[in-house]
């Protein structure tokens, strides 16, 4: 059953490109569009039209990215997330995508609902909501770092790395 | 103190310092 692998691994690719893509376009080019979008009026072609189309892919994306990855495991998802020998480093960046869509799923997308008035918010719990998803969000891109180390190079070159 | 996550620099610093941390952790004690 080679092709369950095979396919898993294409699948992990594809999805993961989409949640991480998403995720580096909201930290380094929506962040700062939003910013001067507000400044002068512009923002609502962003928060109504670009922002709900880019978040629905962006979870679902992060869903299918962690179901490919744990089929790609296949018998070894346990030895990898209890950092067996020799899984360790695969193992590490496992949990850190795990964390990066508990994330996702508890913290930006129900802030996100709020802000973008999907679910009724005072303007407070906007601001605040808007600071806990900016936050996490950038969160995630700092874990993003070493989790794509550990499951890209960390674990195709671990010999030269000595992991 | 200022939080290094306001900015994409100290971002991207804070995750290539993680990504060391986790790989000498990795390397010298679970590897």
């Amino acid at each position: 059953m080679e092709v369950v692998p095979a396919l898993a691994r294409w699948l992990h690719f594809m999805a993961g490109i989409m949640w991480v893509g998403l995720l580096y376009y909201f930290n380094f080019v929506q962040v700062a569009a939003l910013k001067a979008a507000t400044a002068d009026g512009t923002n609502a072609g962003i928060t109504k039209h670009v922002a709900p189309r880019a978040l629905f892919y962006f979870r679902w994306a992060a869903v299918v990215t962690w179901l490919a990855g744990a089929a790609l495991l296949g018998n070894q998802f346990v030895n990898a997330f209890t950092l067996s020998k020799g899984m360790a480093g695969i193992g590490v960046g496992a949990w850190l995508g795990t964390i990066m869509l508990i994330n996702v799923w508890v913290l930006i997308w129900p802030n996100q609902q709020k802000i973008l008035g999907l679910k009724p918010a005072s303007d407070e719990q906007k601001a605040t909501a808007r600071r806990v998803a900016f936050l996490t969000s950038r969160a995630n891109v700092v874990l993003s770092m070493p989790m794509l180390f550990f499951m890209a190079a960390g674990w195709s070159h671990r010999a030269i790395f000595g992991l | 103190m200022k939080n290094p996550l306001d900015s994409l620099y100290g971002t991207v610093i804070s995750g290539l310092i993680l990504t060391a941390v986790l790989y000498l952790i990795v390397k010298n004690i679970l590897g």
